[in-house]
């Protein structure tokens, strides 16, 4: 494992890479490597590349080392009355750096955006080994192309992020949870639906396959107080709410779909009103969980990859596949197919930062394009 | 006229007759617009210092059309100035004399809401508002509300990642867009994204938004749409001078509030803004402050509470709550007649777009008066001060011989000073031709390299909307060699803009 001290000699070792055909794998510390294909490159740790840069809690921005553990990072805006919004979350010791480049985000996406919405600016390494900046360290800019939004999300595959400019926002200094019982998956999406699309601000939405439904309702607290009091009114046509102390391990399932059971386990995004067909439609004995109000289907279920691919995709959504074993992951690609012209011009897009496929690891379906044209 | 923009091919002007014969064969009637005096109305967009008629002007109203259009454009080597309601601030779609510009004015229509998953369906040329009027029956809203939004399209903000006084709550477009559908410079379609959110793959929607028509050609987009808050409310607030407005702004923030919108105007705007719609400004503060608040009316009347107490810990000196609706927009009258009523007081303004860490604002205030005095141009200010970006409007006068030149100077010396700052040179107006030529002052050689080879994924032949955004165009076939070795630059002679 190449542990680099700092960007200079992480850029190094890249351009070595590239110069001698190497491929190589960008770690944190791994708390996602079971994603994708089972591979063997070397591991480039970012783990070492710790720290925080810069910190001013009234501009909203906060410069981070890619390295740093993200529980750190919460705890640190915690500690100013600050979150980063979108919620992210993942095992003991995810990094900052691996939490955005794999797109993490959690309940609260639906309305406030995911790791994409809240990357900044960075400073990285690209497969050619050299280092660049892209985007700023202010919270409103349009200068020169988005290049955060693409890194954020690419599982390292463009390149390697060594510095992230984050958007941080107030945590809300109030948080209820209400909830409702007893809802089929039509109900629990039609309750949901009703929740989000009311004036009650509701942040989060989700339901669990106990028939549980969960809004979380944040703010001042006079604000948090009036929608308490306005939700069951809005639902009367839906279901009864009722306020549920304790509710974390509730969300927990529902943004993370662990507690699901069964070995595999897929993350179908789709329009949420198709989420109660996509669930009617899984054979008996899948498990499953709904956030985003229904935007993203958590699943365990031992179909067949190709008939939870297709459902998905007849839904007008798309099914990744997060967790299996290994001999599975090996034949099943972890992306959903895209159509050809996008596929394409991702592949061009790969290449102008990773022109000799360093970062081409195998772990993805679409790597071997890459190992086509550097061949 | 300082900023050049490429020579023109003059095998490109020699086949005009040509080209309009290919593309009225594909946009037949009125779609094709040739004649030299009926192309005086395109060209220039809302930068209007400079000024270019086209080569002709192309008004497909179909998909088909467009990708028709691109894919004959491209096989004859022929560049392609996307537009939409041309409204850009920073010449995005300013024309070339040996391009085709291609307008997507005929894109009017709204394809599909669907409230139940809060989207809507529309095609480019559909206004920003447009979206919120067609919506807003059921308790809906577009967020992003560019001052423009009365004219300007989607299409337009999707390729300038337009912003607007509630982004700093609501985000700018790139947070409200689901999906696009894209016509690649080769006739290509592509759908990105779609009616869901984060989708698999690399995130091409985000960096096709805002990269202002030189990747690919908009034919529809999907939005976000929300629901309307149940209440909004104004505070006017006037300090003696910017610096106390700018804590109090910061203590607001600190404080965990986040309002929908923020504006601060210093004195020259605030007395050009009165003079020209007299809603009752005070004219004895250095400084004004419009907050606004927006969800519950429980929600308002606390924060409103709220920031009072911050205003006068803050050194505020006068304050007002609107009391009903015709308040809150008399509040805002002022700050949305800013640019006009500047234009009222000087024969012509350069508005500039610089964002700054918050906390420097003193500082380039101070130095602003102090180029103003250099340059003898005075400037007027106006700012997104939850976000820290900065509208300084700076006075000249065209028909005095260099005091655009003069104007241009100062403006450059304003965004060099954000850059220095710690800010951007742009917040939501875009790069377009007005701070090309600024772009190394912000980034590196090599970062700029790697954004041009992400424009060379996209149209290798570089024919969409060239001359903006990047101050050298390299051809693609030369950045993507592997040229660079241990931080040594190549062409060290070159000069820096």
């Amino acid at each position: 494992m190449l542990e680099p001290r700092d960007t200079a000699d992480l850029a190094g070792i890249i351009a070595d890479a590239a110069a001698s055909g190497r491929k190589l794998e960008l770690r944190g510390h791994g708390t996602k490597a079971d994603f994708g294909a089972p591979r063997e490159a070397e591991v480039v740790s970012l783990a070492g590349l710790t720290g925080v840069v810069d910190y001013d809690p009234a501009e909203l921005v906060l410069t981070v080392r890619a390295g740093t553990p993200l529980a750190e990072v919460q705890s640190l805006v915690a500690g100013e009355g600050q979150m980063l919004a979108f919620e992210p979350w993942g095992d003991a010791g995810a990094t900052i750096g691996g939490t955005v480049a794999a797109g993490v985000a959690g309940s609260r996406r639906v309305t406030a955006g995911s790791a994409r919405d809240h990357l900044l600016g960075l400073t990285a390494v690209s497969g050619r080994g050299e280092v660049f900046v892209a985007g700023a360290k202010v919270v409103k800019n349009v200068t020169g192309y988005d290049l955060p939004k693409l890194m954020a999300g690419s599982w390292g595959r463009l390149g390697a992020m060594t510095e992230l400019t984050l958007k941080v926002l107030p945590a809300p200094r109030e948080v209820v949870t209400l909830a409702a019982r007893g809802l089929d998956p039509a109900a629990a999406h039609a309750a949901m639906a009703c929740a989000l699309g009311s004036n009650a601000e509701v942040s989060a939405a989700a339901a669990l396959a106990d028939g549980t439904v969960l809004l979380r309702v944040a703010g001042f607290a006079p604000s948090v107080a009036a929608r308490c009091a306005a939700l069951p009114g809005l639902l009367a046509g839906h279901c009864a709410l009722e306020r549920v102390e304790d509710a974390a391990p509730l969300w927990q399932r529902a943004m993370t779909g662990a507690g699901l059971k069964g070995a595999v386990r897929w993350d179908v995004h789709l329009p949420p009103r198709a989420a109660p067909a996509l669930i009617a439609a899984l054979p008996a004995g899948a498990d499953w969980a709904m956030d985003w109000g229904g935007g993203r289907v958590w699943i365990c279920t031992d179909a067949e990859d190709d008939t939870v691919r297709a459902l998905a995709a007849g839904l007008g959504g798309e099914a990744r596949l997060i967790a299996a074993p290994a001999a599975m992951r090996a034949q099943v690609p972890a992306f959903h197919p895209r159509a050809r012209g996008v596929l394409a011009l991702e592949a061009r897009v790969r290449r102008a930062f990773d022109p000799k496929g360093v970062f081409a690891t195998g772990r993805f379906a679409e790597d071997a394009d890459a190992d086509a044209v550097s061949a | 006229m300082t900023i050049a923009m490429p020579v023109p091919d003059a095998d490109v002007l020699a086949k005009r007759e040509r080209i309009a014969r290919a593309l009225r064969a594909i946009v037949p009637g009125e779609g094709v617009i040739d004649a030299p005096e009926a192309l005086r109305p395109w060209e220039s967009d809302g930068l209007t210092a400079y000024r270019q008629p086209p080569l002709l002007v192309v008004l497909p109203e179909t998909t088909a059309q467009v990708s028709a259009v691109l894919k004959w454009c491209h096989a004859e080597g022929v560049k392609v100035v996307p537009r939409g309601a041309g409204t850009s601030l920073s010449g995005g779609a300013l024309p070339l004399a040996d391009a085709v510009l291609l307008g997507l004015g005929k894109f009017k229509r709204v394809l599909e809401i669907d409230y139940e998953d809060r989207v809507a369906v529309v095609q480019p040329g559909v206004t920003n508002l447009a979206i919120t009027q067609a919506v807003e029956g059921r308790g809906f809203y577009y967020a992003p509300d560019p001052s423009s939004q009365i004219a300007c399209t989607i299409g337009g903000n999707v390729a300038e990642n337009s912003g607007g006084v509630h982004c700093l709550k609501y985000g700018l477009t790139t947070n409200n867009v689901l999906g696009v559908e894209i016509v690649m410079m080769d006739g290509e379609v592509v759908r990105l994204g779609g009616r869901h959110l984060d989708p698999c793959g690399l995130d091409l929607l985000g960096v096709v938004v805002g990269s202002e028509g030189l990747l690919g050609v908009v034919t529809e987009v999907t939005v976000r749409i929300l629901p309307k808050p149940e209440t909004a409310r104004a505070v006017l607030v006037g300090f003696p001078d910017a610096e106390q407005a700018g804590a109090c702004v910061a203590q607001v923030i600190a404080e965990g509030i986040i309002p929908a919108g923020m504006e601060m105007m210093d004195r020259p705007a605030i007395h050009a803004a009165e003079a020209f719609v007299q809603v009752g400004y005070p004219l004895d503060v250095g400084a004004l402050l419009i907050v606004e608040v927006d969800g519950p009316a429980a929600e308002c009347d606390f924060l409103i509470g709220e920031i009072a107490r911050i205003a006068s810990a803050n050194g505020a000196v006068t304050l007002r709550v609107s009391e009903n609706e015709a308040e809150r927009m008399a509040f805002w009258a002022g700050r949305k007649a800013a640019f006009p009523a500047v234009g009222r007081i000087s024969p012509d303004y350069l508005c500039m777009d610089g964002t700054i860490p918050r906390r420097r604002l003193p500082d380039v205030l101070r130095r602003m008066e102090e180029l103003s005095e250099e340059y003898g141009l005075r400037v007027a200010n106006v700012f997104h001060a939850g976000d820290g970006n900065l509208h300084p409007l700076i006075l000249y006068d065209a028909n005095v011989p260099g005091e655009l030149d003069k104007a241009e100077a100062f403006g450059a010396d304003i965004l060099r000073l954000c850059v220095a700052v710690g800010g951007v040179l742009t917040g939501e107006h875009g790069v377009g031709i007005e701070k090309r030529d600024l772009m190394p002052e912000m980034f590196s050689e090599a970062d700029l390299r790697q954004q041009q080879r992400v424009k060379c994924a996209f149209d290798p032949e570089l024919l969409l909307n060239p001359g903006k955004v990047f101050p050298v165009l390299h051809r693609c076939a030369e950045l993507g060699r592997m040229h660079v070795h241990h931080g040594a630059l190549p062409h060290p002679e070159l000069p820096r803009f």
